[in-house]
């Protein structure tokens, strides 16, 4: 077919002849061609900007980190920690405390052993202010994470310590019971010491990058294409069938729907998948969405007027038809919001999904006679009887601006109120909400981890995300009592008690929740979709290609 | 002569220094910083993000700061990535998109010297009309327009959709990039050929009886050529500025598309590398161009006394 295609299998047959030779002899290469089983993916919109996992933030540098490297347990397709490096962990009493012991194969590509002190090293990095890492509040439940981050507490005061080569002695400030969740996340990865400290930029090169997971790096061309082979130093590596994955770098959606459709690509998510064909790529079958944990929501600044009035908020909130809004404009399987906390989010108390265990605080359809009474009462609280000039803000994009208008429309016609728009340049829309320099914005929001905590407590009163400025006793009570326990049942009530306070008060509209889109031929099995809205192709293979 | 370039080199660094520091204080007069996004940092993380790329320093500091390392050729590290350092995302992007660039402007110049030249002395007929609509269309249809079409129709085995590598990988993109410039060229070309045709010293050279041909070498395209030269600069800065969409659009690993990406980054060292870098290189093209004149018209004398 394509030279593409001849380099490869040329490639792979070096490959496998060298491996062969490195067996010491067996069959002959010829007959091993066919069986070699290599996924070209498309999941890279740019070039991954940082393989070290401990400054890592994208998704395109997560995606290779998650398939490169292992962090203490993986994540199974329900959210829950499995085995990883780590095959067991016991946490104290009062949930303060756990030990991870390490398996005794894991092993990192270079052939080291995985030690207890590869993640007391990654974690004490990612805290230590000279690294300064984005994502160091990943690790501010340590105890003294946060205090060492901030340059008020000594590195050996950190709650994270071999205390052998294969056990892991992790302290936290008080019971986190998702923590458990965190440590599948590649920010909390380790990071082998030996390698790391001969040579501070062993990621930058896949010439001296060494992970743990089961793939490795073998090649990475700068804005061209990385590639990621088998490894053989994997503790599991009987689990993984892909030899090879092949990630080109894909900086154009509709470039990447054309490679699909002509087959150099076996599976890719948005990358490949222009937003403008969702609608009818999923109406034809080609594409496929799966619900995930993100809500899609527009904020309030309860500072300004007429903002600052609970019924006028949530007059504007009910005059909404969401059903309309995910089924004729967003039109990716999204579903209409019920409440804040997304679908796919469990209940821990109840192991049921959160969305199931509450009461839909918001109807599918716009409530407007309710709006209606709502806003002319919050008026006459306020004691105006007309609307001040109202803009809702946005960052430029086409999805953002067509439900935008689409709101504008509903709320002419629910609420008689004109609003205007006002789209932005992303950084400087970031820079205008954060300053409270609007009077509403959008914003989506993604789990840093799989528990409604996650959600809930953004909008405590000075909370950094908390760009509404909104500020409830109650509300900040009811997530301080549920951070301070282990116990899921209260855990899970008090923050059910403060959802509802939250949509009765409204400093935000929640609009829909997220689906996630992706194509994928039907020759790739085994592939898993994460709950953390990543995909893991440790396990996938092809099959009849 | 001499003289006329070194003057002109002081000038340029000039030049230089002038939009490195505009660039530099204009950059800053934009809202938003390197480290907003959706999840706001905490505090302190801020405080040690900002310390690390020296930002929280007063800007005066700042700008002595960078001017230093600047002299010493060395543009900093990209605030986005670890990876690569600004050096070298234009050490390993700049060679890819100067080849693309040059492919594009030996394609345009080539064909639209020749469409140009045809054109003209078809004035009015079949060719000349087809070669205009295809000038029109050049001018008229966008690069992000063209090339999904290019995509489509001739995308295939043989013609990568996208990447880099063969030259095969080249051709889709460096004739998508070359459409806007090459209608330029053939347009230009048509009416300056056109015009010297007209003029009194061509009617002689065609009265003594030189062959048709030599007439165009020697006379007519050697006159004709000049404002063909004079637009290479900005032509250059228009391939250059089109590199940003047809990168993006195949792939391609240049730098053109960081232009547009550490702006809507705030990455301030790629903003103020690819930019400085860019600068020098027009100023260069530029000055290239007016030394060109004088090999071509031994009328202009590139440093005489009339030029200073």
């Amino acid at each position: 077919m394509s030279k593409h295609l001849t380099k490869m299998v040329a490639l792979l047959a070096i490959l496998s002849m060298t491996f062969l030779a490195a067996c010491g002899g067996g069959s002959d290469a010829g007959g091993t061609e066919e069986a070699k089983q290599v996924l070209n993916a498309g999941y890279a919109p740019s070039e991954p900007p940082d393989l070290n996992p401990n400054t890592a933030t994208d998704s395109t540098s997560g995606f290779v980190l998650r398939h490169t490297m292992e962090g203490l347990t993986r994540m199974s397709e329900d959210g829950q920690p499995i085995p990883g490096v780590a095959d067991k962990w016991e946490p104290n009493e009062d949930g303060t405390k756990i030990t991870f012991h390490l398996r005794d194969d894991a092993k990192w590509s270079n052939g080291d052993p995985v030690k207890a002190e590869d993640f007391e090293y990654a974690w004490k990095r990612v805290l230590d202010p000279e690294t300064a890492a984005d994502y160091a509040y990943q690790l501010f439940y340590l105890k003294n994470g946060e205090k060492y981050n901030a340059g008020k507490a000594d590195k050996d005061e950190v709650g994270v310590k071999a205390v052998d080569d294969k056990t892991l002695e992790v302290e936290l400030e008080k019971p986190t019971p998702y923590f458990m969740s965190l440590t599948s996340f590649y920010t909390l990865f380790p990071v082998n010491k030996s390698v790391a400290e001969e040579n501070k930029d062993w990621a930058a090169d896949a010439k001296t990058f060494v992970g743990n997971g089961p793939f490795k790096l073998k090649e990475w061309k700068h804005d061209e294409k990385l590639t990621l082979v088998k490894n053989e130093n994997y503790w599991n590596k009987g689990k993984v069938k892909l030899d090879q994955i092949n990630l080109p770098i894909i900086t154009d959606a509709k470039t990447g729907y054309q490679q699909y459709k002509s087959g150099e690509l076996d599976v890719g998510d948005s990358t490949i998948l222009p937003t403008e064909l969702v609608a009818s790529a999923l109406e034809k079958g080609e594409a496929k969405s799966d619900k995930i944990p993100a809500s899609y929501f527009y904020m309030f600044n309860t500072k300004e007027k007429p903002f600052n009035n609970a019924k006028i908020r949530k007059a504007f909130a009910l005059a909404i038809d969401r059903k309309s809004i995910v089924e004729n404009v967003s039109q990716g399987g999204q579903g209409p919001a019920t409440g804040f906390v997304p679908w796919q989010m469990p209940d821990h108390a109840e192991e049921k999904p959160w969305v199931e265990t509450r009461e839909d605080y918001l109807q599918p359809t716009a409530q407007a006679d309710e709006a209606k009474k709502l806003l002319e009462e919050g008026m006459k609280e306020e004691g105006i009887d007309k609307l001040p000039e109202i803009a809702i803000s946005y960052n430029t994009d086409e999805g953002h601006k067509k439900i935008a208008e689409a709101i504008q429309q509903m709320w002419k016609k629910n609420l008689d109120v004109d609003v205007k728009l006002n789209n932005m340049e992303w950084k400087v829309y970031l820079d205008k909400t954060k300053s409270g320099d609007y009077q509403i914005g959008r914003l989506g929001w993604l789990p840093d981890y799989i528990d409604p905590m996650t959600f809930m407590d953004m909008w405590v009163t000075g909370g950094g995300n908390n760009d509404t400025k909104w500020s409830n006793k109650k509300y900040d009570k009811l997530i301080k009592e549920a951070k301070s326990t282990d116990d899921q049942k209260v855990r899970m009530e008090k923050m059910h008690e403060a959802e509802e306070l939250l949509m009765e008060e409204m400093p935000i509209m929640p609009i829909y929740f997220y689906t996630q889109n992706y194509m994928q031929q039907d020759y790739v099995k085994g592939v898993k979709r994460l709950p953390d809205t990543s995909t893991d192709f440790s396990e996938a293979y092809l099959t009849g290609k | 002569m001499s003289r006329y370039i070194g003057k002109r080199l002081v000038l340029m660094l000039v030049t230089l220094w002038v939009i490195s520091t505009l660039t530099f204080v204009l950059m800053h007069s934009i809202p938003g910083d390197p480290f907003s996004s959706e999840k706001k940092l905490p505090k302190q993380t801020l405080e040690n993000l900002k310390a690390k790329y020296h930002l929280d320093e007063p800007l005066p500091v700042q700008y002595v700061l960078y001017m230093k390392n600047l002299v010493m050729f060395d543009l900093g590290v990209s605030i986005k990535s670890e990876t690569r350092t600004v050096n070298e995302y234009i050490s390993d992007g700049f060679p890819v998109s100067a080849e693309l660039g040059a492919y594009s402007m030996i394609l345009a110049l080539v064909l639209g010297i020749g469409m140009g030249v045809l054109a003209a002395f078809r004035q009015n007929k079949l060719a000349d009309y087809n070669v205009m609509v295809l000038a029109v269309l050049g001018l008229s249809v966008p690069s992000f327009v063209i090339a999904p079409f290019f995509q489509k129709w001739f995308g295939g085995d043989w013609l990568p959709l996208m990447g880099w590598g063969d030259f095969k990988h080249a051709i889709l993109p460096a004739v998508a990039l070359s459409f806007l410039p090459l209608a330029l060229v053939t347009r230009l070309m048509r009416s300056s050929m056109l015009e010297v045709m007209g003029q009194d010293y061509i009617r002689t050279a065609r009265s003594k009886g030189l062959p048709p041909w030599r007439v165009i070498t020697r006379h007519t395209l050697r006159n004709a050529i000049m404002p063909v030269v004079t637009i290479i600069g900005p032509l250059a800065v228009g391939i250059l500025t089109g590199s940003f969409v047809i990168e993006h659009i195949f792939s391609i690993p240049g730098i053109g598309k960081y232009f547009v990406d550490s702006v809507l980054n705030r990455d301030y060292s790629l903003i103020m590398g690819i930019t400085i870098f860019y600068s020098a290189l027009l100023i260069l093209v530029n000055f290239l161009v007016d030394l060109a004149y004088g090999l071509i018209d031994p009328r202009i004398k590139v440093g005489g006394k009339e030029a200073n």
